[in-house]
């Protein structure tokens, strides 16, 4: 019980954290709305035309994941930031174990990257893009999964960064071409073996693929963009995220108290 | 019943290398701290102090030796070591994003004391009522639900007092609590510390730089080069490393000279003369000098100058 109130506890100082700071609130509600009708909009209008579903629709619910993954990734750097600001004393003072001070940060991170996403959503309906009771039940397991692999992801990665400024630099190169090679602009059936090779090493491939699959049940023209069984996929978010969560907190204890 | 002190703090030769260091920061030290004492740890920058307390709260781990903190093993126990003590670190840890009562509140349900809640209202009110009487203990309890932004450096420390004694430690660890703070709000601090000390017989476990702030010690322990250097009450220390003297002159200093000489006083210098009083007292040497003086001026010497003279290697 105890152990659950301080997970709840540091998820909820990531929340407040959220909405105290307005310009980060602000900024990642603008982005959103920039990107998805920018760039879905301009793609949409010059070759969307000539595929057989929504392209407008199909780049608002890969980007909707991916804001959740990226969200959630970016997030866990606030420890980084604690441990610079010294703040993370406190934490790690505290008579709780390390894996509930990481998932307090994992669910913390997740939380916030789903407020921000729900501001997409109202855009969305606001804009005209089709969105279904079904499309929103979908997206109940999909924002899971793509919450706790992006967490996960972003704890792997802050284990072994020394400080903010390195994350800062480090995170755009994993996310920004994940992008491209997990399937959130385009479908990546097609690509060649070498592309399709850095496309399977993208965890954020797996999430869109689970996402695309959710979706296929009522969208039926996504079937033929899947690229593998809805079981396959939630396999392999399972598993990588577990590695992920368990590698990246040792990492990071272990580099909190053996200096 | 006996009155045998308990030890609350057990260090078996503690021994820190941190990685990469051709030499140990703290160096196979070993002392032991008693329940309610009030324990001075002293040294130069770089000694170990920070580091001995940090191994000590559980947040940097050991290259060897023993820990025993309240009865509990630190390697077999390191969660109950953290729920019997509290700590207020060299650098504020407060979250600046959050108000001074946000940050008790995240403090206290870290600590398992109270169950989670979103708000202040929704607390129950045991908590309530604690939180009220520790901030009038500092005199923060109009400030409890301003934002961090608008504290001054002594109104955070007063805040991580609060903080720290939310869940009842048995033992406080303070590293260099008053440093960036002005001598007014060190005063207060230090008024507020007594008070604590006093009402919840918390054990003290001190580090600073300002040693006026370690004479009312009950024991202290100086290192050096991340070994002891001294150990003992403010009394002993000073006794064993400095000695009281006292400075004299007179209009006719070959006249006192002779005298001094003739008593078999320790004295140096042409006059004024440094006259050193072993084992007898200022006055007895006085009234045994006949010599008109026209200065008289008796040196106890402080805690400062015993560690002054300590960590430069020489005596007076």
């Amino acid at each position: 019980m105890k152990e659950l109130s301080a997970i709840a506890t540091i998820a909820y100082r990531d929340v407040l954290g959220l909405f105290r700071d307005r310009t980060r609130l602000l900024f990642s509600l603008f982005f959103s709305v920039i990107f998805i009708s920018v760039v879905g909009g301009m793609l949409g209008q010059n070759i969307g035309h000539a595929l057989p579903f929504d392209y407008t629709q199909f780049v608002f619910f890969g980007f909707i994941t991916q804001m959740l993954f990226q969200g959630a990734l970016v997030g866990l750097v606030t420890l980084i930031r604690d441990r610079e600001s010294n703040f993370s004393q406190e934490i790690f003072i505290a008579p709780i174990s390390r894996y509930s001070i990481i998932l307090g940060k994992v669910l913390g991170s997740s939380i916030t990257s789903i407020i921000t996403v729900l501001g997409m959503v109202v855009y969305g309906l606001v804009t005209g893009i089709k969105l279904s009771w079904l499309d929103l039940a979908a997206f109940v397991p999909v924002t899971l999964a793509a919450a706790v692999m992006g967490a996960a992801l972003g704890l792997l990665l802050i284990g072994n960064l020394k400080n903010q400024q390195t994350a800062n630099m480090i995170f755009p190169l994993i996310i920004f071409p994940q992008t491209f090679v997990a399937g959130v602009l385009t479908p990546i059936n097609s690509s060649s073996w070498w592309l399709s090779l850095i496309s399977h090493i993208a965890p954020l491939t797996y999430v869109v693929d689970f996402m695309r699959n959710m979706l296929a049940f009522h969208h039926p023209a996504y079937q033929k963009l899947i690229l593998y069984p809805m079981w396959v996929d939630m396999a392999v978010i399972a598993a990588m995220s577990v590695v992920f969560i368990v590698v990246g907190t040792w990492a990071f204890v272990r580099g909190e108290r053996n200096r | 019943m006996s009155n045998k002190p308990v030890p609350v703090i057990q260090v078996e030769n503690l021994v820190k290398r941190y990685k990469k260091a051709k030499v140990n920061a703290v160096d196979n030290i070993s002392f032991s701290v008693n329940q309610g004492e009030f324990f001075a740890f002293l040294g130069p920058n770089g000694a170990g102090k920070t580091t001995t307390i940090s191994i000590l709260t559980t947040t940097l781990a050991k290259t060897s030796g023993k820990i025993t903190i309240a009865g509990h093993d630190l390697d077999q126990a390191s969660k109950k070591v953290r729920q019997n003590v509290g700590i207020i670190f060299q650098n504020p840890s407060l979250d600046l994003e959050l108000s001074a009562e946000e940050n008790i509140r995240l403090h206290a349900s870290l600590y398992g004391e109270y169950g989670f809640r979103p708000a202040y209202a929704l607390m129950p009110a045991a908590y309530k009522s604690q939180v009220k009487e520790l901030a009038e203990l500092v005199g923060l309890e109009n400030d409890l639900f301003k934002p961090m932004k608008t504290f001054s450096g002594g109104m955070k420390r007063k805040l991580e007092i609060v903080r720290s004694l939310m869940h009842n430690p048995q033992i406080l660890f303070l590293d260099e609590p008053t440093s960036g703070l002005d001598p007014l709000s060190r005063n207060e601090l230090w008024k507020y510390l007594q008070t604590v000390r006093e009402k919840h017989g918390t054990t003290i476990f001190l580090t600073t730089h300002y040693l006026d702030e370690a004479e009312g010690a009950d024991r202290i322990c100086i290192v050096d080069k991340g070994r002891i250097a001294s150990f003992g009450t403010p009394a002993e220390i000073k006794r064993t490393l400095v000695q009281d003297y006292m400075t004299i002159d007179a209009a006719d200093r070959a006249a006192l000279r002779a005298e001094l000489k003739k008593l078999s006083a320790h004295f140096e210098g042409a006059g004024p003369f440094k006259v050193r009083f072993d084992g007898d007292t200022a006055q007895h040497l006085i009234q045994r000098i006949k010599t008109p003086l026209i200065h008289l001026e008796v040196r106890m010497p402080t805690l400062e100058e015993a560690y002054i003279n300590m960590i430069a290697g020489e005596v007076i």
